[in-house]
């Protein structure tokens, strides 16, 4: 992997937690509405994920959809203005946090109904088979929707069918409060892709450059044996499931634990082991992302909301 | 007479009912550990414990159709979807099994199963997240649908559910929860199926139920000021509907308004206002209008949400409209 693309990375992980962390506070000010679910502590997932894929391969995901919006290469501006439901979002101001996508950037979306997307992301790869190319759909889901009908029904098609999927579940532990142990039969979650004669990992989520060679690999697979795969990805969210969780179901000392396990410091740590980059060069990539931030704010609270008549647009195409 | 929350009204017809028959039991999302998404059910794991108090994996048909099971084989089961919206998720059993079985089994099974959902827009939840469907489930004969508007209905119609022998939708407001109101001392029950008149009035009469009596409320005060005395009859139960009261009240204004929030084709107010020709069109001396939500998916922004969603003017412009 080249020097550049490894620093890309580092930035791409530190602007989501920039922005993510000044959507808490825009959020906490009243300008966020709606549900807000962060990312932060699990930015090595989308991050490694979509650096591996090609740009003709498509990215769908759930609400939790900030980080992956992005990796995919959409603005700050563009998810801070969305955030505050301006015009100037990618939705504009029609989706809010939860319903980030970009048709250009081939991101399909955050998707509010768990597992509501898995079935869909079944779609988009018979799309491409019906188009007899090799395109890769990756899909991104939690471990909560691993529980639901809809991602069995999604991976038996998808393996019958022998679909170009990519699934990708980010098990971070908790399904809102409720633990994998208490929720899901098994508890390595990869464990499900079995009953679908599907080819499965589990790969640490903390680390993204592991995380990145795993899906390369997973992603050629998929594209060259014209069948879906299977990735678990361990991770761990460090702030609530949503804005406003009491977090009742799980101990501060467990927070902390994974903090000691944050993927940027893991991902700074390996750039500077490995003499990729120095402190100094990470610093100033920090230093222009906080830049990038400030003005993505600026840039959002000075967008205008949308105008009253979008409320009667995009009901049907064809009005 | 104690002044509470809907919140704590609702969650003292559980505690009631819970306390009062060990065959009830709760299940679904995040009902025990977290309190429920609402904390409507704060507190309840602690006492009932687990077996009382099912945390359930995000699994609607699970849900569903699992309390549809356990009530037919004699439990009392109050399934708990965090939002209506999910209640999609679950369509089949929750308007394809849960109302067909007593009747298409000649009578041999009972479903005495409660289904809380939690409905309604206005808090920029997006377009999967805020919709006010009742109408839709109201469609289907088997299916009772109730949606209380204060805390004295939504505890004493609850109680009532949780004991009826008949699959209940119980559909509560997510922006309802603070609303403050009298409840009596002790128990009570409330029968589903009877419209109330929640204000007396006689210039004009608005059918409306849940969200829509919040409204209407506040808009029966803006038409006061201009000396317009409206009657509100609160529908509280959409099936079986009670067109009783509604009927007694138009014969006397001889002119009605509908309020709801969902949208207004083919929906609750489409329901009453076609009941009322049918059934008073002699008293009827001005053309009936319905307020009710803008034909659009609910969209985040906030100005662009509120817009969409009737509001306490709308109501009075509707109100001076039929008295013109
Ligand atoms: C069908 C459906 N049921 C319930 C919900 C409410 N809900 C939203 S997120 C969530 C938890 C999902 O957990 P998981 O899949 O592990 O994803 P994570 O939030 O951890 O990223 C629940 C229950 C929903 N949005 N859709
Ligand atoms: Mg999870």
């Amino acid at each position: 992997m080249k020097k550049e693309q490894q620093l890309d990375m580092y930035r791409q992980m530190v602007l989501i937690r920039r922005v993510e962390e000044r959507g808490a506070e825009l959020y906490q000010a009243g300008k966020i509405g709606g549900f807000m679910h962060l990312y932060i502590g699990q930015e090595a997932v989308s991050t490694g994920l979509i650096a591996a894929r090609e740009s003709r391969d498509r990215v769908i995901t759930a609400y939790r959809d900030h980080g992956v919006a992005l990796n995919c290469g959409l603005s700050a501006d563009s998810v801070m203005a969305e955030l505050l439901g301006k015009s100037t979002g990618m939705s504009k101001g029609k989706g809010g946090s939860m319903h980030m996508a970009s048709a250009e950037k081939n991101f399909w979306g955050g998707h509010a109904i768990v597992g509501g997307h898995l079935p869909i992301a079944a779609g988009l790869a018979i799309a491409d088979q019906y188009d007899k190319n090799d395109n890769v759909t990756i899909c991104m889901f939690g471990d909560g929707a691993t529980n639901i009908g809809y991602f069995h029904e999604a991976l038996n098609l998808a393996k019958a069918w022998g679909l170009r999927v990519l699934w990708v579940c980010e098990n971070n532990n908790y399904g809102m409060g409720t633990a994998v142990e208490r929720a899901s039969a098994v508890h390595e979650i990869r464990q499900k892709a079995d009953g679908y004669g599907m080819g499965n990992e589990r790969v640490d989520g903390m680390d993204v450059m592991q995380v990145y060679e795993a899906a390369k690999k997973a992603i050629e697979k998929v594209r060259t044996e014209g069948k879906p795969y299977f990735m678990e990805v361990v991770t761990y969210r460090y702030r609530g499931h949503s804005m406003g969780d009491p977090e009742r179901y799980r101990s501060s000392d467990e927070v902390k634990q994974w903090h000691a396990k944050d993927p940027i410091g893991i991902f700074r740590k390996f750039l500077l082991d490995k003499k990729i980059a120095t402190a100094k060069a990470l610093d100033e990539i920090e230093a222009r992302v906080e830049d990038e931030v400030n003005k993505a704010v600026e840039f959002a609270e000075a967008s205008p909301e949308p105008a009253l008549d979008e409320l009667f647009t995009n009901v049907f195409v064809e009005n | 007479m104690a002044k509470i929350t809907m919140r704590e009204a609702i969650s003292q017809a559980l505690m009631e009912e819970m306390d009062r028959d060990p065959a009830v039991f709760i299940m679904g999302e995040e009902v025990g550990v977290w309190g429920g998404t609402y904390a409507v059910t704060k507190g309840f794991y602690d006492k009932y414990g687990p077996d009382r108090v099912k945390d359930t994996p995000i699994a609607e048909n699970a849900i569903v159709g699992g309390a549809i099971g356990a009530a037919m084989a004699g439990k009392r089961p109050i399934a708990e979807l965090m939002t209506i919206n999910f209640a999609f998720s679950a369509m089949d059993y929750v308007v394809n099994q849960a109302p067909k079985l007593h009747y298409m089994f000649g009578g041999q099974f009972k479903v005495p199963l409660v289904i809380r959902a939690v409905g309604g827009g206005g808090r920029q939840l997006g377009a999967t997240h805020s919709q006010t469907p009742d109408a839709v489930f109201a469609h289907f004969p088997g299916l009772k649908v109730v949606s209380p508007g204060t805390p004295e209905d939504a505890k004493g119609l609850l109680k009532t559910a949780i004991r009826s022998d008949d699959p209940i939708l119980f559909i509560e407001h997510a922006t309802m929860y603070q609303v403050r109101g009298e409840v009596p001392e002790g128990e009570y029950l409330i029968p589903i199926g009877k419209s109330k008149v929640q204000r007396a009035g006689k210039d004009l009469t608005i059918v409306t139920y849940c969200k829509g009596l919040e409204l209407s409320m506040k808009a029966a005060d803006e038409l006061a000021k201009d000396g317009i005395d409206a009657e509100i009859v609160d529908l509280r139960t959409l099936r079986p509907l009670d067109m009783e009261p509604v009927l007694e009240s138009f014969k006397k204004t001889n002119r009605a308004i509908v309020v709801e929030e969902g949208w207004k084709s083919y929906g609750v107010g489409s329901e009453v206002v076609s009941r009322i020709y049918e059934e008073a069109f002699d008293y009827v001396d001005a053309p009936i209008v319905r307020v009710a939500q803008k034909e659009v998916p609910l969209p985040y922004n906030r100005t662009l949400e509120q817009a969409a969603l009737p509001q306490v003017p709308d109501i009075v412009a509707a109100a001076k409209e039929v008295l013109r």
